[in-house]
């Protein structure tokens, strides 16, 4: 274990890195202002060959490792952190589910197009009762004949409205508690599966964040996921793996609000030279620097993991709590290196200090990471 | 069709350059494509996809010199050739092109495309002496490009305008800006890069042993640093009388 790149990721970096840099950053302020959703961007990701990275080949992805999973969400991140969320969701929540518990039908049918970028995918898992709790779901299944009929609403689904395919978890069983719970394959466009609020966010705001609203929808029971019962260890697992997108998000907006900082402190001059020859602006260079150089360990350690198929929980919570605090403390100190003009929209800072405050909170808060951690320790 | 496309590694357009003991230093610079050769690939690759055939990239350089070939494979060229310059005494461009034409006569080829200048030394002759080399016409400074019945119909830029130029194939043909919109190399191209062929030539085997610079450098020295602007204060009458002398007697341009 190195933690370490290849010629490859190198590779990999330079080239979503001139993407990002010629096509994403230009319109970032923009979209974020509009809250417009990157759909133009989404398809070029997919012509890329970034919306199916970490699936084999014969399901229409890359087959790459989670290295080059992670250093495209941080690259993409580093200047538009909506659309490093909008990828990440899409791969890690969306469609990994399908490739980690599908059967081969439902690989060749909804994972093909998932990984070619074809199409788009979402996971819904929170509910208005049921955050951190995840067990608590409220929305319910029940099996009809060769059907199963959901029923409910979840809240807070990234992707929402623009995915084609949603992973939807559903209790079967109430009396079974979080064994009752099953995981569903929903396509958009199945009779009374529509659409609630849109989500009017501090941050990230070019991603979509909408409700799903679920009324007598009918599945075929073919699109069970894994089984009945499975739903929440499903969800679990594509916890555990998303994390590493968000850690990689986390350490993208970090890298990206560290070198807009830099920049500026070599540019701007005040008591005659520029702020950068301040030991007090030097010394918030050096923090930054070493913790955002910690997070990219901590993440790429995870990934190394994730590839080698052994087991992330611990690792992906490690990384995603510490990438994530790492972010909020690098972008509120960029803004401070920026001082007045950094509490404008001029500059990225102000954006990137309002998309940090996301990573602490989904895909599992600060504090459930801090259970998860605590209960890897602690187990036996 | 065979197409080839003559490369060359150069500096990351925004390395800082660094003069140590009167040469330039390479440490910690990024290399990249030159930009005008990107051009050429993207133009082979769109041949290519018309005509069919293989596009083979072919480089003169160092050991890292294989990191722009690689990246010329993802974006989608078949086949690469690396010439190790190291194993030359001197190089300079008649070297360069001279070895460039012995490895490319070896190989089959119906067009051969290339920058019109790489952007660190700037000598624009490598292609044009390659062509010469061979036996084979030119046409530089390329901004469109059509090919039919083996006549390339190539449009160059000219001093307030343009020009166009048929010669029959094979052909030396050099990319100027604007002649496409180079292509990123895809995930999957990167993935595949590394399994396609990349040759390391010795120029030793392709019989041009003892063949030497006919230029040597003689000093590098860096551009002086630009002076900041001056400002005129005074009554309007008054500047501009300030500034017309100085036109005249600084600047000298009136």
């Amino acid at each position: 274990m190195y933690f370490d790149t290849n010629e490859d990721h190198i590779m990999m970096r330079k080239m979503v890195r001139d993407f990002a840099e010629a096509e994403v950053a230009p319109g970032a302020e923009e979209r974020d202002e509009k809250e417009e959703f990157p759909l133009e961007l989404w398809k070029k990701c997919g012509e890329l060959g970034l919306t199916g990275i970490v699936f084999p080949e014969e399901y229409g992805g890359v087959g790459a490792d989670y290295t080059s999973y992670a250093i495209t969400i941080e690259e993409l991140s580093r200047v538009d952190a909506s659309l490093g969320v909008t990828i990440s969701a899409h791969t890690s929540l969306g469609s990994n589910p399908i490739y980690k518990f599908g059967t081969e039908e439902q690989k060749q049918k909804y994972l093909v197009p998932l990984a070619t970028g074809e199409k788009m995918a979402a996971f819904g898992l929170t509910e208005s009762m049921a955050g951190s709790d995840a067990s608590a779901t409220r929305t319910t299944a029940v099996k009809d004949g060769n059907e199963y009929v959901i029923n409910g609403s979840k809240i807070f689904i990234t992707n929402g409205y623009y995915a084609d395919t949603y992973i939807v978890t559903a209790q079967m069983d109430k009396s079974k508690g979080h064994r009752g719970i099953a995981a569903f394959i929903v396509e958009k466009g199945t009779p009374g599966f529509s659409f609630g609020k849109k989500e009017k966010k501090m941050g990230i705001r070019s991603s979509a964040t909408y409700e799903l609203v679920f009324e007598d929808v009918r599945v075929p029971a073919e699109n069970l996921l894994g089984e009945e019962g499975q739903g929440f260890k499903i969800a679990l697992t594509t916890l555990d793996y998303g994390r590493i997108g968000i850690a990689a998000q986390a350490l993208g907006i970090a890298q990206g609000a560290f070198d807009q900082a830099l920049k500026y402190a070599k540019e701007r001059v005040q008591f005659g030279k520029p702020i950068s020859q301040f030991q007090a602006i030097q010394f918030k260079l050096a923090d930054m620097e070493t913790q955002i150089t910690a997070a990219r360990l901590m993440v790429y350690k995870a990934c190394e993991l994730a590839t080698a198929g052994k087991p992330v929980s611990q690792a992906a919570a490690m990384a995603k709590v510490f990438a994530a605090e790492v972010a909020n403390y690098v972008t509120k100190e960029a803004v401070q290196i920026f001082g007045g003009y950094g509490y404008t929209r001029e500059y990225p800072v102000e954006r990137m200090m309002r998309d940090a405050k996301i990573t602490e909170i989904y895909e599992g808060t600060s504090e459930i990471q801090r259970v998860v951690i605590a209960n890897n320790i602690l187990k036996d | 069709m065979n197409i080839v496309v003559v490369i060359k590694q150069t500096f990351d357009t925004e390395a800082k350059i660094v003069l140590k003991d009167g040469q330039i230093d390479p440490t910690g610079v990024s290399l990249v494509i030159n930009p005008y050769d990107e051009f050429a690939i993207e133009e082979a690759l769109r041949i290519q996809k018309k005509f069919g055939g293989e596009v083979t990239v072919v480089s003169c350089g160092g050991p890292r010199s294989q990191e722009a070939i690689r990246t010329a494979l993802a974006m989608g060229c078949d086949k690469g050739v690396q010439i190790d310059e190291t194993a030359l005494e001197s190089v300079d461009e008649y070297v360069r092109a001279e070895v460039l034409a012995k490895a490319i006569s070896q190989m089959p080829y119906d067009i051969i495309l290339g920058g019109r200048i790489a952007v660190d030394d700037g000598s624009s002759q490598v292609a044009v002496r390659l062509a010469e080399a061979l036996n084979i016409p030119s046409v530089s400074s390329v901004i469109k490009l059509e090919i039919e019945n083996n006549v390339a119909t190539a449009t160059r830029e000219i001093d307030g305008g343009t020009e166009i130029i048929e010669v029959p194939l094979p052909a030396v043909i050099t990319a100027q800006k604007g002649l496409n919109e180079p292509r990123y190399p895809t995930m999957p191209g990167i993935m595949k890069a590394k399994k396609k062929e990349l040759k390391v030539i010795n120029p030793a085997d392709l019989g041009v042993s003892g063949i030497s610079a006919k230029m040597k450098v003689q000093n590098y020295s860096l551009p002086t640093p630009r002076q900041g602007g001056k400002k005129i204060t005074g009554e309007p009458a008054e500047a501009v009388r300030e500034l017309a002398r100085l036109l005249r007697e600084e600047a000298k341009v009136l």
